[in-house]
């Protein structure tokens, strides 16, 4: 009887809502940043006149550059806990984890500070990224021969 | 109708994400290489090159188009040079990412101090 009291009360404070308000936040957020990121890849491809893939590219850059700035001002993680995983997983997340990692060791100097650590967290996006697709690569590369 | 695309698709991946770090012990960089994985899978299958017509450059966003354009670059390269070339190929189109995201993040270490 106690422990189901107990289980009970631990159900009703596990804060239910909220992981219904983080996804629904991610969603609304992260989709906001895809619509800001076409926006102003068309922007960009009008005013320069460039093709569609330059134009992606420099919203590209422009997003990483914001992220670079915004984690070293400090700013991404207050808005990391608002927006949750909107930021997180667009570009500026890898841009936020090298820029983060890089600041968090710069005391320990330029190369076993800096140079050691700055793929701490990023390197794992790199590392499986280039596995996968290498193996992929081979995959179909077998399927069509 | 590709903004429309765009929302949903950035939104569903940020909203998958969201629930799986919420209900499991993962975390963001669990995630973020699953992702990862994810988009040279749908790269593989030919998905994500009709997403990104659909989504335009809301697609190239998330962190599953580097995945996807990886798997493009090595399997580009294997056309033109045969295994050879998907070691030489394989970096080149997410070159621009990978480049600006070290640039940028040195220089703003370089600059700023790290905040707790």
């Amino acid at each position: 009887m106690d422990k189901e009291q107990y289980s009970k009360l631990v159900k009703k404070h596990t804060p239910k809502e909220d992981r219904f308000l983080n996804a629904v936040k991610a969603f609304v957020f992260g989709g906001l940043l895809g619509v800001l990121a076409e926006a102003i890849m068309e922007l960009i491809r009008n005013v320069f006149d460039l093709p569609i893939l330059d134009a992606t590219v420099w919203m590209m850059i422009i997003f990483i550059f914001s992220a670079c700035l915004l984690t070293a001002l400090g700013v991404f993680d207050k808005l990391t806990n608002f927006l949750k995983a909107a930021i997180i997983i667009p570009i500026t997340g890898f841009a936020h984890s090298v820029t983060s990692a890089a600041l968090d060791y710069k005391q320990d100097g330029l190369i076993q500070g800096i140079g050691s650590n700055c793929f701490k967290l990023a390197g794992s996006v790199l590392l499986y990224g280039i596995i996968g697709a290498f193996i992929l690569v081979l995959v179909g590369v077998l399927i069509n021969v | 109708m590709t903004y429309i695309y765009a929302f949903l698709f950035v939104g569903f991946l940020c909203l998958i994400a969201q629930v799986i770090i919420d209900n499991t012990c993962l975390t963001f960089g669990h995630v973020t290489s699953m992702f990862v994985v994810l988009g040279a899978v749908l790269g593989f299958f030919d998905i994500y090159d009709k997403i990104i017509e659909l989504a335009g450059a809301g697609a190239s966003l998330p962190i599953t188009s580097f995945g996807n354009l990886l798997y493009h670059a090595g399997l580009d390269g294997y056309l033109e040079n045969g295994i050879l070339g998907i070691f030489q190929n394989m970096l080149t189109t997410t070159s621009a990412g990978i480049t600006a995201t070290i640039v940028f993040a040195f220089i703003m270490t370089l600059i700023f101090k790290p905040k707790d």
